[in-house]
């Protein structure tokens, strides 16, 4: 049976700053080197100064994934060099003495599977590295350290993946739980990373590391079990290494074995004495810990009768969730559940279009409403909650300007109407005989109002006209 | 104009008119440059010093607040950070690092209106006892210019015993303090670990190390410690004194306090006119009404080599981050593959330090941390129990500073060993945490003996009270430069 564990790194990108300075945790907007400090770029003398903040957030996420969470917890130190490592070692955590880390054993459910958590622990990031030049020889590294102590969340799972597919739906319900939790915007790039290990049945544990996005671990997974399986078939034995995966030629390429050797002689970190997270704290945090996912699916479905498809498109993503939870009254919610899903999903598919987005949720109301008393048609609706979102004007200033209000004048509609029945003499008499066939008039009678006539009311004309 | 003052008399000297900060600092840089080619206590000499002391008295003639230092002239550890100065810790590695930032005791003592008369010499990054590991050349102790002024805070005892300043701020990591203090015959103080922040104090062993004040007297003493000590935000480890005051009450003598002579602190190697200074101290302690008794500590005797352990560990981490990439001296790497430039432009670190960074990257390591690291904890723990029930019956713990007299320049620098048991009496304050003190006591053969007092965590004042109370039972001569 082939064996995959991960190990998923988390930025806290909500905090306002880094783990133990008061630099920006959202470094992104910056140039490069700009949001760095004396303390985060670990300059002789500077001590890290412990953000409260990202220990709770780091805790909520233990909570999440039904970790146990420790007392106290401790901070290690990891040592090694590398040029993104300000101080040549990173502040982490670790479980030697006891359970320290901010997250014990835990598990979630994909599907009808439990994946188990092993570890929880929060530690920073270190910077980025430029490499410029193409050459190995003429090859320049540059740092970028603005990202150097951001807040970093890394869940350690147990082996339990079977295959690529079961690591992807994991993956999009850890990301969709952790921007449920608030505590971190998964789109943003580098907001979430992932190391594999990946072992066939008889064969030894590989890992994988350096991989860009989730889209190339499910890649460099399934890259990896095809190796193993095809050393495996020629009974060459598989070599108990770390592997890189190379980006560009979507492959896994063995790390020099210097890597592997490393004894990162770990022992605790002295500048941040133990933290104690006692029960009130941790009582208080999780009754604050925004509803979840599954407990969000329930609800539409019991108290709205959302389908459940429906349902689980809109509780998984907390834009979309938040947005309905706004908007809805008891009336509306299935119009407001359907307007996101089969029409805003569509509208605001990534995440600047939904920064962009002046969308409301009081037009989102107002939208399904009008839908609701037939002043505005579902085709209609679509076409103005575009306009609403790129403009944000209220719905009625946007069924003016488009001119797409239901023509629910009964002259006006008579006269078209009329127009029709002239013109599908065939029809009308058929109609006559099949009174089912009447909807091939209506749908004329739509196509003549570019779907404007309120339905009903044309049906009922239309039979006054021909019955 | 005498510069033989106190802190307390100078800031009484200057707020009743009777000096000027511009006489005061103008005389001293001159004696500065008179006695540093004899001494070189220091790195750096603040030729701006003159500008502030001007400033200064310019306040006060203006009636504006002046700082309770009023401009008194104190010498910083080349290993605390000033901003804009060159903090070098003494160390090729960081010759040109100008720190961008002020250490927290920097910043406090600049809101006191205190004057940096410059950064005193050490033994590199603060590891050695004699600053002969100082990669800019040794300080000489002024009592005898033969001999070593002890270390690593070498640079900051010669500049407070040779009056070229009136205070000065030093760091304890083994006795770093208290051991040059004991070799000039100045006072020195290591604190409970936590009472003054660390910011800005360039690490060597970061669990067990502390800023400490150097001074003619305890009064003194406790007048800078009531200035920088205290909780800081930007040190996780610095403990809420609620703001003691260290000086009030300082005159509560020790009588009926209970005094533990650390039998193990005054055993083989001790020098004979060491040993009878402390007999000497215990007959004046019980002369002021306190009780001394023998007590035995055992886990002293592992005490030098779990702290060798422990601090080689914490400074193989702790100066792993200079490896000449962001900052530190002239050394391009353009053409360098990283490791091996790391690899080039370490060699810029001295042998003490290379020595402790190569144990450093051993004791802790996989395979052998067990045997070696993790057995020092082991020591430390213990240590710091025993301690912790000595004071249950102790009020206060007692032992001579330094086994035995300041050594001759080049007399043990070859003998790495022999060096490190110098230590054996001021480590244990460091691995327990514990506030120790060493103040002048005896001069033999003019030479200076300190006796060091240790009190339980947090017992600072009533450490200071006991340290004064001996004190003012000695009259020592003064040194002649």
């Amino acid at each position: 049976m082939t064996k995959i564990g991960l190990e998923i790194h988390c930025q806290l990108t909500n905090l306002e700053s880094k783990l133990f300075c008061s630099c920006k945790a959202n470094y992104r907007e910056f140039e490069i080197n700009e949001n760095i400090c004396p303390i985060c770029m670990g300059l002789p003398g500077t001590l890290p100064r412990l953000n409260q903040e990202a220990v709770k957030k780091a805790t909520t996420i233990a909570m999440a994934l039904n970790c146990s969470t420790p007392e106290k917890i401790a901070f290690f130190r990891k040592n090694y060099f590398y040029p993104d490592l300000p101080k040549n070692f990173q502040i982490t955590q670790l479980n030697i003495y006891g359970d320290t880390s901010i997250g014990g054993t835990g598990s979630i459910l994909v599907g009808d599977k439990k994946i188990r958590i092993r570890r929880i622990q929060l530690e920073e990031d270190p910077g980025r590295l430029i490499y410029e030049g193409s050459s190995s020889k003429n090859q320049i590294t540059l740092v970028d350290y603005n990202r150097a102590g951001t807040p970093l969340v890394e869940i350690v799972t147990e082996p339990d993946f079977e295959n690529p597919k079961e690591v992807r739906d994991f993956l999009k319900i850890l990301s969709d739980l952790i921007e449920n939790l608030g505590v971190a915007d998964p789109t943003l790039e580098g907001a979430m990373r992932a190391d594999a290990n990946v072992s066939i049945e008889g064969g030894t544990k590989v890992e994988i590391k350096n991989i860009g996005s989730f889209h190339d671990l499910e890649k460099a997974v399934h890259f990896e079990i095809t190796r193993q399986e095809s050393l495996n078939s020629r009974d060459i034995e598989i070599a108990q290494e770390t592997r890189h995966w190379d980006d560009r030629r979507k492959i896994t390429v063995s790390a020099r074995s210097k890597e592997e050797d490393l004894d990162y002689r770990y022992f605790l970190e002295g500048d941040i004495p133990w933290v104690k997270i006692g029960i009130d704290t941790r009582n208080e945090l999780q009754s604050k810990m925004p509803e979840s996912i599954s407990s969000k699916k329930e609800r539409y479905i019991s108290e709205f009768k959302i389908p459940s498809q429906v349902a689980e498109v809109l509780s998984s993503d907390k834009f979309y969730s938040d947005l309905f939870d706004k908007s809805f009254t008891q009336e509306n919610a299935k119009e407001v559940a359907n307007i996101i899903t089969t029409d805003l999903m569509g509208l605001v598919d990534t995440r600047e279009k939904r920064e962009k987005s002046k969308l409301t949720p009081e037009h989102l109301k107002n939208l399904a409403n009008s839908i609701i008393s037939g002043k505005i048609a579902r085709n209609s609706a679509k076409n103005a909650l575009h306009e609403i979102v790129k403009t944000g004007n209220e719905l009625d200033a946007v069924i003016k300007e488009l001119d797409l209000g239901n023509v629910t004048d009964q002259l006006k509609l008579q006269e078209i109407i009329s127009q029709v029945i002239n013109e599908e003499p065939q029809a009308v008499e058929q109609a006559k005989s099949n009174p089912q066939t009447i909807n091939y008039l209506v749908g004329k009678v739509m196509q003549k109002t570019k779907g404007k006539a309120d339905p009903s009311l044309t049906l009922e004309l239309l039979k006054k006209n021909i019955i | 104009m005498n510069l033989k003052i106190s802190a307390l008399q100078f800031v009484e000297d200057v707020k009743t008119g009777n000096i000027s900060v511009e006489d005061f600092i103008g005389k001293t840089m001159e004696h500065i440059d008179k006695v540093e080619p004899k001494l070189h206590a220091f790195l750096e000499i603040n030729r701006n010093s003159l500008d502030d002391a001007r400033t200064i008295d310019k306040k006060i003639k203006s009636g504006e607040k002046v700082g309770s230092c009023f401009g008194m002239p104190i010498s910083i550890k080349d290993n605390i950070c000033i901003k804009n100065s060159k903090t070098t810790c003494a160390s090729k590695m960081l010759e040109n690092f100008v720190a961008p930032y002020d250490a927290t005791v920097i910043k406090k003592l600049k809101e006191q209106d205190a004057i940096f008369v410059g950064k005193v010499n050490l033994d590199e990054f603060a590891m050695g006892l004699s600053t002969e590991f100082s990669a800019y050349g040794p300080s000489k102790n002024p009592w005898n210019t033969e001999h070593v002024p002890g270390g690593s805070s070498g640079g900051s005892a010669v500049s407070v015993s040779a009056f070229e300043c009136i205070a000065s701020l030093g760091s304890d990591t083994g006795g770093s303090v208290r051991n040059p203090a004991s070799f000039c015959s100045v006072v020195g103080y290591k604190p409970t670990y936590g009472l003054i922040s660390r910011y800005g104090l360039i690490s060597y062993a970061n669990s067990i190390e502390q800023i400490g004040p150097l001074t003619r007297t305890v009064k003194d003493t406790a007048f800078l410690l009531n200035i920088i000590s205290g909780i800081d935000s930007n040190d996780n480890t610095t403990i809420d004194n609620k703001n003691e005051d260290y000086l009030s009450q300082i005159d509560e003598g020790i009588e009926g306090k209970k005094i533990g002579i650390i039998k193990e602190m005054m055993g083989e190697g001790i020098d004979k006119s060491v040993l009878s200074a402390t007999n000497e101290a215990i007959s004046k302690l019980e002369s002021l009404g306190a009780k001394c008794e023998e007590v035995s500590l055992d886990m002293v005797k592992y005490s030098v080599a779990a702290y060798y352990t422990i601090t080689a560990t914490e400074a193989g981490s702790n100066l792993a981050r200079y490896d000449n990439l962001r900052y530190g001296y002239e050394f391009p790497v353009e053409g360098f593959e990283f490791n091996s430039y790391i690899t080039k432009s370490r060699k810029n670190l001295g042998p003490e330090v290379t020595r402790r960074m190569i144990i450093g990257g051993f004791v802790p390591s996989a395979g052998h941390a067990g045997k070696y690291f993790l057995k020092a904890l082991k020591v430390k723990s213990k240590l710091t129990k025993q301690i912790n029930d000595a004071f249950t019956k102790f009020d206060l713990l007692m032992s001579p500073t330094v086994p035995i007299l300041p050594f001759k320049l080049g007399e043990k620098i070859n003998d790495p060993v022999a060096l490190f048991l110098v230590d054996v009496n001021t480590v244990t304050a460091n691995l327990t945490g514990k506030p120790a003190i060493s103040i002048p006591f005896s001069i033999s053969n003019g030479l200076p003996i300190g006796i060091q007092l240790m009190a339980n965590s947090m017992q600072d004042k009533a450490l200071l009270q006991a340290a004064h109370a001996l004190e003012s039972t000695v009259k020592l001569p003064e040194v002649q430069i």
